[in-house]
């Protein structure tokens, strides 16, 4: 490296520029300790504005969103919160209880939620892997194809779903054009926004938009992989397929973890896709976990139950990545 | 809110201050010289064809207020779908503007917040009277028996707008005054190609409105006496359902008609002829712009049924009209109320409902022979006969909003070929009702 | 090495699909934005009954399209410049040095990566609302408000990477600068912050992507002045038309930038990454 290069060619020259802290003739013991005693405060002094932030935006509103889950603050408390009545567990009893209709609603997202993020994931890695074994030799049209297969990833995300509402728009739409005028796949035009299949096409969006990102990652995990272990395991008589399974997926596996995970977390709490693709009146089958609790509080302004909501969501996400990291680690432990 | 104890202290002195202001009020001086030099934020609602339209109607109008009182007004112009959060927003944060438009059915959940002023006998009386404005208007301004949150500006009730020219090519000569009536004409109409009606069923607001008056044709309501939430009931289910059957049942209106949200679309099917009828507020002026011919524009009362069920009333509309209301925390509050004055006098009021085909909420306004015209007494005749507000309770900001989410599920379920039975309907207003706080 | 014809043939195929898969949208949002209202309004058509350049006209007057173009950009630029910084002297810390608290803070910062950016509305709504009662400070509406809650999400991903990136460079070069007579800052500014580029301007264009096309909080956060083109969009759907052809018209100007941008810059922000991830 150039740099570490210029490292060593200027240490040759603070031999002889004097260091100016060192003041002559004084036993060179105090510029030591001074030097130990801020290295003891600097590490504390260039976290401070990164623990000052995330004490400001995480921490300190956690524990406000926490704390506003046991009140009832509804739109008749809002101008003054201090009337707002203690409300003990009855946010999250009524967030949880099954039975009754906001429970049921609730756990209905939550199932909607994991079954698209299953999806979403499946989908989105497949084809991520797919394309990066594809691209991963050298052919002509190469650079082109890759950079293309990027652009859902590039584009920001309100640009891509607007133009997804637009073509699956039920009469001027290219979706039902295609299907029902060009291909005649089937007749009536049918809604693709509203009624069951606006959870098709929620997964359709968000599969284009994420698949580009799984595709980046791997391919690029797969170039720190050298030819060399795909030379021996060829003269070992091992074909493409068996290439992949036996050397790229397994040297794959530590950027899988981190992608999974990622994608994961990413999915699993999209608002801007389904807001951006439904506007106001989510349909039923398509409520997705952040615009559910969204609705239930910026909706009906019941910053209580909102709040409930969300710390909900935040122990369940804290127990999915927990065990997730944990079985991770002991197979890399194991390995 | 855990604040520590001084930041409390700062915060009650600082909450303090405006309600000392407010409490010393006393009478308004009335003399427009002791404001001059104040600005005034004014939140408009979209009234007219586009929010620059709007900007392009008021504007004069405020150079008019500002040259006869030295105050200037700086307006912005919210679109509906924002304008009830943004309210809600201000009355939270305490930073809002001075005066704003309200839909007159949001007074009372903005009057349950505190944070607009009430109009009191004195404040009523520095801008006229209360005796001035319509009385069916005035019932839609908060809860009865307390001082009005805001008072009304632009008036308007439903009606039924028909296509003229369809209606005497299909051999209609009148509009139906009954649902059986309508119904028939509405399957005359209805063609392989044609449409009989068009409905906003993507909208809550469209489509609790109307729930909400077929619900008062069943005898129903949806709050009782002490406010509290009665949505699941057989005369609401009976209305919601009469509403949905045009869809699914009678097949009068497009399955499409469930994703039209934006409070628009349907009136725009209407104005192109695709449909023959509508029903809709005040529309004359925005059916204009939408290039309907003014000679095939008919408005009628809403039907009725033929025999009321037990309980019903020949309601044909909710009382429905914009108000305008200030903010209590506003700093300048004599300007405030100079400008509702200016907005409720006579030649505003002329103007205003003028150009955005609404009726005046002040009596002596009606003088003029703009609000003479054929269509334009239907509808006022609508608003002082068969028009009722819609419930003046707290929750009412919540029904809109969950029996409206309700009933644009439904009609989803409808359109993608669901069969949505009395149950369903049941069901949802019982979730719906679960999830009112008051 | 020998490619067997059958993975020729998926290849072409496959990526052709893939490709097509791909492409689709993008060219219904460049033809839409060259079409008519009419074309838009009515049954789908491949092509334009006739082309033309006015929705990108338009654009600018039927939304105060130029408004919230700035606004977005401010916001942008300022949320990714102060993720940066503070992400850098925060993971420059954390890799370099062994202190108290090292251990617990990575993990308080790793693990707020989960939380949905609803968690924190609400609080943060409520908690700017009172800063500005009694400070006088106005958070809620402003831009300095929304770029504060975009720091929610960049924040901690800036420093989670930026921490497996500088732990991949060596040691030595930090020790040369000290011994150099620089200061640790100085090692930090001069001879660090040069070799850590690729993952600095990794995050710098993650934390600029993803606060460009943040709608939660900025739909909350916003009143008319401070707008975003996220929200903004939105208003293209008027009293009377939704236009259609001008929507993908702004659609794609305010793609356009982003996009060559990331295009150019992503082997820095895929250098980035994985640095981070091989851990």
């Amino acid at each position: 490296m150039v740099d570490a290069v210029k490292a060593k060619v200027s240490i040759g020259r603070a031999s002889v520029v004097s260091n100016p802290k060192v003041p002559s003739g004084r036993a060179p013991v105090n510029p030591v300790r001074r030097r130990k005693r801020r290295r003891q405060w600097l590490p504390y002094v260039l976290l401070a504005p990164a623990i000052v932030m995330e004490l400001l935006i995480h921490i300190i509103p956690m524990l406000i969103g926490v704390m506003m889950s046991f009140f009832k603050m509804t739109q008749l408390y809002l101008g003054n919160w201090r009337q707002a009545p203690f409300a003990h567990l009855d946010n999250y009893r009524l967030a949880m209880d099954f039975n009754q209709p906001a429970g049921k609603a609730l756990l209905h997202s939550f199932v909607v939620t994991i079954a698209f993020t299953v999806l979403v994931l499946a989908f989105s890695w497949s084809l991520g892997l797919l394309a990066a074994v594809l691209t991963q030799r050298p052919f002509r049209g190469r650079g082109i194809v890759r950079t293309l297969l990027l652009v859902p990833f590039a584009l920001p995300i309100f640009a891509s779903v607007i133009t997804w509402n637009f073509m699956a728009q039920r009469d001027t739409g290219v979706i039902n054009h295609v299907l029902v005028n060009q291909l005649h796949l089937t007749q009536g035009n049918p809604f693709w926004l509203i009624g069951g299949n606006s959870f098709v096409t929620l997964t359709l969006v968000v599969v284009w938009r994420t698949w580009p990102f799984a595709f980046l990652m791997m391919s690029a995990g797969m170039q720190s992989i050298s030819d060399d272990v795909y030379e021996a395991a060829v003269l070992d008589g091992a074909g493409i397929l068996t290439q992949l399974r036996r050397v790229t997926l397994p040297l794959l596996a530590p950027v899988n973890r981190v992608l999974v995970l990622v994608l994961f977390l990413w999915t699993f709490n999209d608002f801007t896709t389904p807001y951006t693709l439904f506007g106001d009146t989510t349909p039923a089958q398509a409520d997705l976990i952040s615009i559910h609790i969204y609705q239930n509080s910026f909706g009906t302004w019941n910053f209580g139950t909102g709040s409930a909501m969300s710390v909900l969501l935040l122990l369940f996400l804290m127990v999915v990545t927990g065990i997730y990291l944990f079985f991770v680690n002991r197979r890399t432990d194991n390995a | 809110m855990r604040l520590n104890k001084t930041a409390t202290a700062a915060v009650a002195a600082l909450m303090l201050v405006p309600l000392a202001a407010c409490s010393s009020s006393g009478a308004t001086k009335g003399s427009d010289k002791a404001n001059t030099g104040a600005t005034l934020t004014y939140w408009a609602s979209n009234q007219g064809t586009s929010l620059a339209n709007d900007k392009q109607v008021l504007t004069p109008e405020l150079a008019k207020f500002t040259k006869q009182t030295g105050i200037k007004v700086e307006l912005e112009v919210v679109p509906w779908s924002d304008l009830l959060n943004r309210v809600l927003a201000a009355t939270t944060s305490g930073k809002g503007p001075d005066v704003v438009n309200i839909g007159n059915t949001w007074s009372s959940s903005v009057q349950a917040t505190g944070a607009f002023l009430p109009f009191d006998d004195a404040t009523l009386n520095a801008i006229g009277g209360k005796s001035r404005f319509l009385a069916g208007s005035m019932s839609a301004t908060g809860v009865a028996g307390q001082p009005p949150a805001a008072v009304p500006i632009y008036s308007m009730a439903y009606g039924l707008y028909y296509n003229k020219k369809q209606f005497k090519d299909a051999g209609i000569s009148s509009p139906p005054k009954t649902w059986d009536e309508f119904l028939v004409d509405a399957k005359k109409l209805t063609t392989p190609k044609h449409w009989a009606l068009s409905l906003e069923a993507g909208s809550k607001t469209e489509n609790i409105h109307s729930a909400f008056t077929l619900s008062q044709q069943q005898g129903g309501s949806w709050f009782d006496a002490s406010g509290k939430a009665t949505f699941n009931t057989p005369a609401n289910v009976a209305a919601i359902k009469q509403y949905i059957d045009f869809m699914q049942t009678d097949k009068i209106v497009n399955p499409s008609d469930a994703q039209y949200s934006n409070g628009t679309e349907a009136l725009k099917d209407f104005a192109t002829g695709t449909t023959s009828m509508v029903f809709w507020q005040a529309a004359q002026a925005s059916l204009k712009e939408l290039g309907m011919n003014p000679d095939d524009i008919g408005v009628a009362p809403v039907p009725v049924p033929a025999t009321l069920a037990a309980g019903g009333k020949p309601v044909t509309s909710m009382v429905a009209g914009i108000n305008l209301g200030i903010f209590k925390n506003t700093k300048n509050k004599d300007a405030a109320i100079a400008f509702v004055k200016f907005m409720t006098s006579t030649p505003e009021q002329q103007m205003l409902n003028k150009t955005y085909g609404s009726l005046p909420s002040v009596t002596d306004a009606y003088s003029d022979p703009a609000f003479q015209a054929p269509n334009v007494l239907v509808i006022k005749d609508v608003l002082s006969k068969s028009a009722a507000p819609l419930p003046q309770v707290p929750g009412e900001s919540q029904f809109e909003k969950l029996v409206g989410a309700a009933m644009t599920s439904l009609f989803a379920d409808a359109a993608t070929g669901k069969t949505v039975t009395s149950a369903q309907i049941a069901a949802a207003l019982a979730a719906a009702q679960q999830q009112v706080t008051d | 090495m020998h490619e067997p014809n059958w993975f020729r043939w998926t290849r072409r195929i496959g990526l052709s699909a893939l490709v097509v898969f791909t492409l689709v949208p993008i060219y219904v949002m460049v033809s839409s934005a060259l079409k008519p209202l009419q074309d838009v309004q009515g049954t789908f058509t491949w092509w334009p009954s006739h082309f033309t350049l006015a929705p990108f006209r338009d654009m600018w007057t039927t939304i105060p399209l130029a408004r919230y173009f700035v606004n977005s950009l401010v916001v942008a630029a300022a949320s990714s410049l102060a993720s940066v910084l503070i992400a850098l002297l925060a993971a420059y810390s954390i890799s370099r040095y062994r202190f108290r608290g090292r251990q617990t803070f990575s993990v308080v910062v790793l693990s707020t990566q989960m939380f949905p950016g609803i968690l924190f509305l609400l609080p943060l709504f409520v908690m700017f609302v009172n800063i500005s009662n009694v400070t006088g400070i106005n958070l809620y509406g402003s831009r300095l408000g929304l770029i504060l809650t975009f720091l929610t999400f960049t924040l901690p991903f800036a420093i989670w990477m930026l921490i497996g990136y500088l732990d991949s460079i060596p040691r030595e070069l930090d020790e040369a600068a000290l011994v150099d007579g620089n200061g640790p800052l100085g090692a930090l500014f001069r001879v660090v912050v040069p070799a850590a580029i690729p993952g600095i301007v990794a995050v710098a264009i993650y934390a600029f992507m993803t606060a460009w096309g943040e709608v939660l909080f900025a739909s909350v956060m916003t009143d008319d002045t401070t707008r975003t083109l996220a929200v903004g969009l939105r208003g293209y759907a008027t009293q009377n038309n939704v236009y259609w052809n001008q929507i993908m018209a702004a659609s794609l100007t305010v793609s356009v930038p982003i996009v060559i941008g990331f295009l150019a810059l992503q082997r820095f922000m895929v250098a980035g990454m994985t640095a981070g991830s091989v851990k």
